[in-house]
């Protein structure tokens, strides 16, 4: 097992082609080192991309936020940009581990551990986030959903890392949130993860809806049909019944030591009224 | 509200393992070496129950640097023979089975074989290299299942013992016991509201901090030492002893600081392989758990399918009470059953009785003792039935168990009858607690249910040895889990009548000490408390001896007062008191060291009631349970240290919160544990807690000098009833079967409202 430290994209990449499929990224690290020392992964070659300058800051870019993606959730929780705009991610983020994890781990991991339980992705989701993709062949643009293929498994190509996640412009009157469920408070798995963003003209209508949802199917998803059911609407109880029936429909769960299917789905459904209804005053204020 | 009599007694001293505890220099399991030490592994069964045909460890012993590989076959077979372990009697023969698998493996993460070797990498690797042929068994892993009639069986020999209508043929149940007071019948025959129902409970994990660990060191003359994380060295050595086939005098056991142990750390799992493989190799061996193993391999406490049907007149007087408990034992005989029994109805007066419980095997990990074992599964049945009488009644919860509380003069239907007990001065402290004063905030619910445990004495040695400077070195055998030492030293320093910390208490190895049973069972501070000060009274026998010697008067003329030896009277002659300081000063002139010894089997443990009561609120979408208020009621005797106590009370009913409200182990259809870590093992964290307010009555022991009765157990016993109780406060719905988890409670609230959608 190597590990290399390298300071640009370029040599990072080499490294994580060379290795043929056996290269991890080591970003916070929270996920990697217990899996090495679970004995779950045993990789050829551990790449830390700490000392590469654009995954490790914030820029502002667009009237949105480049967020790099080894930036750790204590430096995004303290950035006041990012903060007032897109409170639900910075929560969910905030959410990955206990205050002292915070200090290391990063969204960018959280996103290529591709857990379909973590935190931050539902709400990226419901951001209409996108991530900035570098590789062999030059550099692309992903949707954050689109970056999971299943438990475990990213769409990034060999030698491909993620260096930054793109939170677009908030429009006025937008806001967002993100619920989880979880048995304990703190130190816990999500068994249903929200994240919903909003926008909502003065007359209280919601113009634009994102709904991500996670926990309940191999990857965090994008449930368009929840979009739908709220935008329009005035978020009344008919509306936010429509958007919980569209996320039960989109639950895909498995039982497992986390959480039952039918537990998981019902819960799908309270959290998307009541994380829209946080999103919603938000947008308000 | 400690006894102002007292100087040392009842205060809140530092304590003296503290600031080795807060800086990390306390040695634990885990952080003793030794020079050339080789690093042990395991290996654990996959299979919940398989027959073994053979191990085949040829290639693991070529591979270079092991240095040892032992199977079962290594250690010699074990008669049935009952030996005390804790709380709970086990069996050589399935102990010996127990710490590595023999015909059988029995539960997933059953050890079957173990290796040492020179690097952890080679020791993995060598753990690879064992060939099991295991020849896979169908598997029963929870108490109902295995009692059922096709029920898979685990050991082919066993039969219920003392149920003389069993058949003679193999069964699950070990055994079978029964408690009768009174007349049953007559008691139904009057009364005027009966309420019954079924319960179970999941078993737990102590969830101790620490893991298992042990370093064993054997030499060529057949002497053994070994360093292990215990809650009784003088068990571990008369374990090792006994399975190894070696004498208990060359096996010298030394304990670790302790990070938790709650009952889980009275048994061997360990440590007698270290000790084989070190024998075998040569060479000092470690072995730590790594916490998948304590999970998987190590015990939790019993859990218990119940069915409670009590019996009162109408103005609430309790009149018939029959309970049925069956206790998961784990792989091999010897569940808590007895003391869940006993426990029962141990809170009440109640005149007609009838108790039966019946140990039985299935394939999970041996239970272990944890905090009272037995009586808090016992509780949760008849506290939950206790309310739902009250609420048939239509009386308060605590009148009601105020009306049946167990008081001097009742006869228990276990047989003692209990004298000097503050059972109702608990309930009547909860009752005007302000906590139970305070009006319910609204969609909460409020739940109260009360605790039994015996208490217990057994056998402690204690030495007290005066410095040449007047301080003292204050010597146990009772591993500190609780913050003993501290409560040790402040008897000590009131006998002597010196300040506390002049007085060092340490926890000696089997070697430096007498015996001493373990520490379990809230025996520690009243059994080695006794020990202690009779230890003290020896030594102080001695100092008045020195001072009489001096003078040249009879000892019977010098008293000892305030940490001085005084003449009895003016008569005996005009004398400046001597310190203990000049005492010990002088004493290479008065006839050398000066020491005291104590040996006991302590007698009149004092039984210990405590009383709790929850104030929880439901989140009715997703079942979350959130404890919004706790306070936690319980006659200790005297405390000593009332920091400690507090501490015992609030983590006795952390621990039942985890209980009530998330934890469980969650098998596959293999059998095979999901959940090894605590990560998905969900003990509660600080933040799902709220202030835990204890209250302390002290009703003192009288066979105690200072009134200790015992803390440690009774904690844990009510916080799953009361919890419950207050839930069903709160959503109307009563819950039967443990965790209440969101998604269990969120199942029943959804069922509820369809019945009641039904109804109307």
């Amino acid at each position: 097992m190597r590990y290399v430290a390298p300071s640009t994209l370029e040599e990072a990449s080499a490294f994580l082609l060379e290795a043929n499929g056996t290269g991890r990224v080591l970003a916070g690290g929270t996920d990697l080192l217990v899996q090495l020392r679970a004995g779950v992964t045993t990789p050829g070659i551990i790449v830390d991309v700490k000392h590469i300058e654009e995954l490790m800051t914030i820029q502002d870019e667009d009237g949105g936020f480049r967020v790099g993606a080894a930036v750790c959730g204590q430096e995004l929780g303290e950035h006041p940009g990012v903060t007032t705009a897109w409170p639900g991610v910075v929560e969910a983020v905030e959410l990955i581990g206990s205050t002292q994890v915070q200090g290391r781990a990063t969204a960018g991991g959280n996103l290529c551990n591709a857990s379909p339980a973590a935190d931050s992705v539902p709400a990226m989701i419901a951001a209409g986030a996108t991530v900035a993709v570098y590789g062999p062949n030059g550099r692309r643009e992903l949707a954050v959903e689109d970056v999971p293929a299943r438990p475990g498994k990213t769409n990034l190509e060999p030698g491909e890392l993620i260096t930054s996640i793109k939170l677009p412009a908030r429009p006025a009157g937008s806001g967002d949130a993100y619920l989880r469920m979880t048995p304990r408070t703190e130190m816990d798995i999500a068994i249903v993860g929200l994240g919903v963003a909003l926008t909502m003209d003065a007359s209280g209508t919601v113009s634009a809806a994102r709904v991500g949802l996670g926990a309940v199917a191999p990857t965090a998803l994008h449930v368009a049909d929840a979009d739908a059911a709220l935008i329009g609407s005035k978020l009344d109880d008919e509306a936010l019944e429509r958007a919980a029936e569209a996320c039960r429909q989109a639950c895909n769960p498995i039982n497992d030591k986390r959480g039952t299917v039918e537990y998981r789905t019902k819960i799908a459904g309270v959290l998307m009224k009541r994380a829209a209804k946080i999103a919603a005053e938000r947008a308000g204020s | 509200m400690g006894n102002q009599s007292y100087k040392w007694v009842g205060t809140r001293q530092p304590r003296p393992d503290g600031a080795d505890k807060v800086t990390g220099r306390a040695r634990f399991g885990a952080d003793f070496d030794m020079p050339g030490q080789l690093v042990g592994k395991v290996l654990r069964s996959p299979h919940a129950h398989a027959n073994i045909r053979s191990i085949d460890t040829s290639k693991a012993k070529a591979l270079r640097g092991v240095k040892a590989v032992i199977t079962a076959a290594d250690l010699p077979d074990m008669p049935d023979e009952m030996a005390p372990a804790g709380e709970v009697m086990v069996n050589l023969r399935d102990v010996t089975r127990n710490v590595m698998a023999r015909e059988k493996a029995l539960y997933d993460g059953h050890a079957v074989a173990a290796v040492a070797a020179t690097s952890e990498a080679i020791a993995r690797e060598a753990l690879d290299l064992i060939e099991v042929d295991y020849e896979v068994l169908p598997h029963v892993i929870d108490v109902d299942g295995a009692v059922a009639a096709d029920a898979p069986i685990l050991h082919d020999h066993l039969r219920t013992d003392g149920d003389e209508n069993a058949a003679d043929t193999p069964t699950n149940v070990a055994k079978r016991i029964e408690f009768l007071k009174g007349d049953l019948d007559a008691g139904w025959a009057e009364a005027e509201v009966v309420v019954e129902g079924s319960f179970t409970t999941k078993p737990v994990h102590q969830g101790y901090i620490e893991p298992h660990a042990a370093v064993a060191s054997a030499t060529e003359d057949g002497q053994v030492q070994l360093w292990c994380s215990t809650q009784g060295q003088f068990n571990v050595r008369g374990y090792c002893a006994k399975l190894l086939d070696m004498q208990t005098s060359q096996i010298r056991v030394t304990p670790s600081e302790i990070g938790g142990g709650f009952g889980g750390k009275t048994v061997v799992y360990l440590e007698p392989l270290a000790i084989k493989l070190s024998q075998m190799a040569g060479k000092p061996v470690k072995l730590v758990m790594s916490r998948e193993e304590v999970f998987r391999g190590s015990g939790p406490t019993s859990a218990g399918s119940m069915d409670v049907k009590l019996g009162a007149t109408k103005d609430g007087r309790i009149v018939a009470a029959d309970f049925t408990v069956r206790m998961q034992a784990g792989a091999f005989p010897g569940s808590p059953v007895g003391p869940a029994c006993m426990c029962s109805f141990a809170c009440y007066d109640i005149a007609n009785v009838k108790v039966v419980g019946f140990d039985v095997v299935s394939n999970r990990p041996k239970v272990a003792a944890y905090r009272a074992p037995g009586s808090p599964v016992a509780a949760w049945g008849i506290e939950s039935a206790i309310n739902m009488l009250a609420e048939e009644l239509g009386m308060d919860q605590i009148d009601l168990r105020l009306k049946n509380a167990a008081r001097e003069g009742t006869k228990t239907h276990y047989g003692p009858t209990f004298k000097d007990i503050g059972m109702i001065a608990t309930l009547e402290a909860a009752k005007n607690s302000p906590h139970y004063q305070t009006p319910l905030k609204a969609s909460q619910g409020r739940g109260v249910a009360v605790g039994f445990w015996f208490n217990i004495g057994m056998d402690s040695s204690a030495a007290c040895h005066i410095g040449e400077d007047g301080t003292v070195t204050l010597i146990s055998g009772s591993p500190d889990i609780g913050g003993s030492r501290a409560s040790l030293a402040l008897m000590a320093a009131e006998e002597l009548g010196i300040d506390y910390h002049k007085i060092r208490p340490i926890v000696a190895d089997t070697a430096s000490i007498g015996f001493n049973f373990l520490t379990g069972g809230s025996r520690v501070t009243f059994a080695t408390g006794m020990a202690v000060v009779q230890a003290v009274r020896d030594a102080i026998d001695e100092m008045r001896a020195r001072a009489a010697k001096l003078w040249e008067v009879d000892v019977e003329a010098v008293i000892w007062e305030d940490g001085c030896a005084k003449p009895a009277g003016s008569n005996v002659g005009d004398f400046d008191p001597m310190t203990l300081a000049e005492i010990a000063a002088s004493a290479g002139k008065t006839g050398g060291p000066i020491n005291g010894h104590a040996q006991l089997n302590a007698q009149g443990a004092g039984p210990g009631f405590g009383a709790q009561i929850y104030d929880v609120s439901v989140d009715a979408d997703t079942g979350h349970t959130t404890v919004e208020r706790c306070t936690v009621v319980q006659d200790v005797g005297t405390a000593i240290h009332p920091d400690y106590v507090e501490g015992q009370l609030q983590g006795g009913v952390v621990q039942g919160i985890g209980w009530a409200l998330n934890e469980e182990y969650i098998y596959n259809d293999k059998g095979q544990l999901e959940n090894t870590g605590f990560l998905d093992y969900r003990m509660p964290v600080a933040s799902d807690l709220p202030m835990i307010e204890p209250i302390i009555v002290e009703v003192p022991n009288p066979s105690h000098p200072y009134g200790v009765r015992g803390v440690g157990e009774v904690p844990i016993v009510p916080p799953m009833a009361a919890i419950g109780n207050a839930i069903a406060e709160a959503t109307g719905v009563r819950m039967t079967d443990l965790p209440m988890s969101p998604p269990k409670l969120s199942a029943a609230l959804d069922a509820a409202k369809v019945r009641d959608a039904a109804d109307d």
